[in-house]
């Protein structure tokens, strides 16, 4: 009954189904496969969740694979559907639309559901799982809607996670544990015991040996009542205890189950031409819940399926995995791999510090490892582990493995669990397949693009294969391995003035000359515009005040503050475009008048017929305040949003950024500035100001992230112009807003600016170098050489001797 | 000026270039980049030969020049490319008194 049809059905769209298509892929780009999802999403990285609950990002972040994804590797995807029957004989299935699919083999990777205790008050409203990007939006808006305390019951892994994202919103959070050690699969007690008082100094307190017996209502959870009588006031809980292989699908068709669907070491289940991959599954009667097994798995499930579609037996056998899980808690490192115990142990500890550092022996070979507060050392270490390494002195290994770093270890050493890509893989990435940075290599082989823990390794593994010389962003002069942080400090001790001056005594910029923009910013910020300008350093934009186009001619913006002009202005730009022949006039997305096509000897005649200052449309610098009509003339207006622009644009006018600074104001929630996507956005709500930063709307979108809510238009302004000031200071050059709040943190952010001591000096210093700008169409007048705007065959220099046929 | 094979062209004066910066020139009917690097004066084809960028307004160092176009790099010496690509012409350069000449390279693709 095979016939034509080869098709593999997926069902399920985790992490594993994704993983079981990639892997299948890899061997085989004909066959033809279905990956039917039950969530309304393509796959995305559930282990990161914890990490959006922090953040605040849209889950659309976690996405796996892009859309394209799955058109440009034919792979099928269904999404929001679930497979209701199967019948086996027939191969065909039957999705919740009555829709019909068939197929020659069947994946199930339904993974599992969380496990929720029958307790009463476990239905209340309030109390969540967490699970899905529904429960982390859940829990993350009870979380800041300022209630007081928050409970999480389990103090697993996932638990904690939880209950870091939740102290993030700054609401009170207990973690309450059955047991008397956290994490009790991973950590013995010695390291558990370190790591309670770790989390109380991230405001998170644990409570042990609590079982709980009913969450308090009544309409809505207010608390825990535990079952020796005392209670804990909570209206917020999350609930982790565990999970629960979701096998209904796979026992409904008869496969046998035991916890989870049983499988063999080809991932095979009872049923010919059914596997299983994943948390649903069961292999020698574990379940693994840990990411790194499911990708071994996966692998296993996919050479399975192409060896039986090749008519030969299952050649790739699953023996098994070592359990290894690191928690992403900021503040608190902490790798565990294996068993938390053997029959010899090796233990360095340090109570007051926090530190724990544990390696486990039996039988001559490393079982097990726990690494607390200072995980040095943790890749070699684990990879121990994972070889069942034989050590004599595991006290030794302990201390040689805080010297090593990842690039000290063998090629075979796994770097990325969750895509299970070697130090051999990334060293070859970088030899015969070209890459040059980290993020070259990361793309090429997954590395790092899971959970994200890996990827300091994976820096140093790339660094130390490309001798060092990747071009990452962090140097500010790659050539000299000078960093901003550092340049800008010899730059103050020293009172360097000048790019020159910092060549001079760095040698920064001499060799590619690639960082000389960058240099300049720096000299111009630290120095409050009070520098020695070098019109060398800047790129051409900077040095004729103009945007250079694919042909060599410029674009003109001339600036209207807040996007208002007047009928005058308007006449003067017609006659400049007639005059001067400007090929085309467009209207900007930052609502300006853009004079396209212009000839750079052209430009200081055009700018003094404009009689308007710059627009900085070509620099790295605060651009254009976009702002809707507001309460001037729109019957919805709650603020003044024309009003606000103006004043932002008029503060902010001639000042220079690490990357550029588009600005918008909306008058009223509907946003019509479009604000909310804005390097800096104000939003008028009812009773005030929302200010915003770290908005995009180019080739990723992002929603800006709110700074606080203001009462006045002069707070706004207040707030939005202490931001800037610090972006001024602390980001990359060439780092947007965007990229720069999630790098800093957004409470790190608000933490300087809201303070009134600090974010009065960063309004001091920006005052400053306010003071010191100038419209740079003036040069028209006063150019800084001869030849600003000239080729040696144009125009004599005004300097020089008179213009031929000039205007003047 | 002497009318051997290779012939000196005059080409601008010292204080035409601002140092560290560029400047076009049409010379015997091609455009030419020259150069007033730190480490010296220089002159290149004036167009990128990725997509015809205006070197002359590319970024200075020491020993190269950055097309402003795509960041394409070349040797301002030997006009090899640092980056990717093709390779763009170079021409002595040579400073008397005042007055920076310029001598052309043999033609390989005619003048753009």
């Amino acid at each position: 009954m095979v016939g034509m049809n080869r098709r593999i059905v997926v069902v399920g769209g985790g992490i594993a189904g994704q993983a079981v298509c990639e892997a299948l892929r890899e061997r085989d780009r004909d066959i033809p496969i279905t990956l039917v999802c039950g969530e309304h999403s393509a796959p995305y990285d559930r282990v990161r969740l914890s990490e959006i609950l922090v953040s605040g990002e849209d889950s659309q972040t976690l996405r796996l694979r892009p859309a394209e994804w799955y058109a440009d590797n034919d792979v099928e995807l269904l999404v929001g559907h679930t497979v209701t029957w199967v019948d086996v004989e027939r191969r065909v299935l039957g999705l919740d639309d009555s829709d019909e699919l068939r197929f020659e083999r069947l994946v199930i990777a339904t993974g599992s559901q969380p496990l929720m205790p029958p307790i009463p008050g476990i239905d209340l409203a309030g109390v969540h799982p967490f699970r899905d990007p529904a429960d982390c939006e859940a829990i993350r808006a009870a979380a800041a809607s300022g209630i007081e305390r928050a409970a999480v019951i389990g103090g697993g892994l996932l638990g904690l996670e939880a209950a870091r994202g939740i102290a993030a919103q700054g609401c009170a959070v207990t973690v309450v544990h059955l047991l008397d050690r956290l994490m009790e699969r991973q950590l013995d007690a010695g390291a558990s015991s370190l790591l309670a008082p770790a989390l109380a100094g991230l405001d998170i307190d644990v409570e042990f040996e609590r079982n709980t017996q009913q969450i308090i209502g009544p309409q809505r959870a207010h608390g825990l009542r535990f079952t020796d009588g005392s209670e804990l006031p909570a209206d917020l809980v999350v609930v982790s205890i565990g999970i629960r292989p979701e096998a209904e699908l796979a026992r409904s068709i008869g496969i046998v189950c035991d916890r989870g669907i049983i499988v063999d070491d080809a991932m095979r289940t009872s049923l010919p031409g059914v596997l299983a991959v994943g948390e649903c599954a069961q292999h020698r009667g574990i379940v693994y819940g840990l990411v790194a097994p499911i990708y071994d798995q996966a692998r296993v499930a996919a050479q399975t399926l192409v060896s039986e579609a090749a008519g030969a037996g299952a050649d790739a056998l699953y023996l098994g995995s070592v359990p290894s899980a690191k928690l992403k808690v900021a503040g608190i490192d902490l790798v565990c791999a294996g068993e938390s115990g053997g029959d010899l142990e090796a233990v360095v500890t340090d109570a007051a510090t926090g530190i724990y550092r544990k390696l486990s022996v039996r039988d001559g070979r490393v079982i097990g490892t726990v690494l607390l507060g200072d995980t040095r050392g943790s890749e070699a270490l684990v990879a121990a582990v994972r070889s069942g390494e034989p050590v004599e002195d595991p006290l030794q290994a302990l201390a040689d493995a805080s010297l090593s770093g990842p690039a000290d270890l063998p090629d075979t050493a796994q770097i990325c669990d969750c895509n299970g890509v070697c130090k051999g893989d990334l060293v070859a990435a970088v030899s015969d397949g070209g890459c040059a940075t980290p993020r070259e290599v990361m793309a090429v082989t997954r590395a790092g693009t899971g959970c994200g823990s890996c990827r300091p390794a994976v820096k140093e593994i790339v660094a130390a294969a490309t001798g060092g010389l990747n071009d990452e962003p962090a140097y500010l002069c790659p050539c000299r391995k000078q960093t901003r942080e550092g340049l800008a400090e010899q730059i103050r001790a020293d009172g360097l003035q000048s790019v020159s001056d910092v060549a001079a005594a760095c040698a920064t910029g001499r060799e590619c000359g690639a960082c000389k923009p960058a240099l300049a910013y720096l000299v111009s910020e630290v120095c409050a515009n009070q520098h020695r300008e070098e019109r060398d350093a800047r790129f051409i934009n900077d040095r004729v005040h103009a945007n250079i186009q694919h042909d060599g001619t410029f674009s003109v913006v001339p600036r209207m503050y807040g996007g208002v002009t007047t009928p005058d202005e308007l006449r003067r730009i017609a006659d400049v475009a007639d005059k001067y022949e400007v090929p085309m006039v467009k209207v900007t997305g930052g609502q300006r008048l853009d004079l396209l096509g212009v000839k750079k000897q052209d430009l200081p005649g055009i700018w003094r017929d404009l009689g308007m200052p710059s627009g900085h449309a070509y620099a790295k610098a605060v651009r254009t305040v976009k702002t809707c009509v507001g309460t001037d003339f729109c019957r919805f207006g709650l603020g003044d949003s024309v009003g606000l622009g103006i004043e932002m644009e008029k503060a902010w006018e001639g000042l220079h950024t690490p990357h550029k600074v588009k600005s918008g104001v909306s008058g009223c929630p509907r946003n019509c500035a479009e604000a909310t996507v804005k390097d800096i956005g104000c939003v008028a709500v009812e009773g005030g100001w929302q200010v915003r930063a770290g908005g995009a709307a180019g080739g990723n979108v992002r929603e800006a992230d709110i700074l606080a809510t203001v009462e006045t238009r002069g707070e706004a302004l207040r707030l939005a112009t202490t931001f800037l000031q610090f972006y001024r200071e602390n980001a990359d050059y060439k780092e947007r807003t965007y990229d720069f709040i999630p790098r800093i943190g957004l409470e790190q952010v608000r933490e300087v600016i809201l303070d009134e001591e600090r974010g009065g000096a960063l309004r001091e210093r920006l005052r400053i170098a306010k003071a010191a700008t100038q419209d740079p169409w003036l040069e028209r007048d006063d150019p800084y050489h001869a030849r600003q705007f000239h080729d040696l065959d144009e125009l004599e220099p005004a300097l020089v001797g008179p213009p031929a046929g000039g205007e003047l | 000026m002497s009318t051997a094979a290779a012939l000196a062209h005059d080409a601008c004066s010292v204080e035409d270039i601002p140092l560290g910066e560029g400047r076009a020139v049409t010379l015997d009917g091609r455009r030419i980049a020259i150069f007033r690097a730190g480490g010296g004066w220089y002159a290149l084809d004036a167009a990128c030969p990725h997509r015809g960028g205006p070197l002359a307004d590319g970024i200075v160092c020491d020993r190269a020049v950055i097309c402003p176009l795509h960041d394409r790099r070349f040797d301002l010496q030997s006009g090899s490319a640092l980056t990717t690509g093709n390779a763009v012409a170079a021409h002595a350069v040579e400073v008397r008194g005042a007055r920076v000449f310029v001598t052309l390279a043999a033609a390989e693709r005619g003048a753009a």
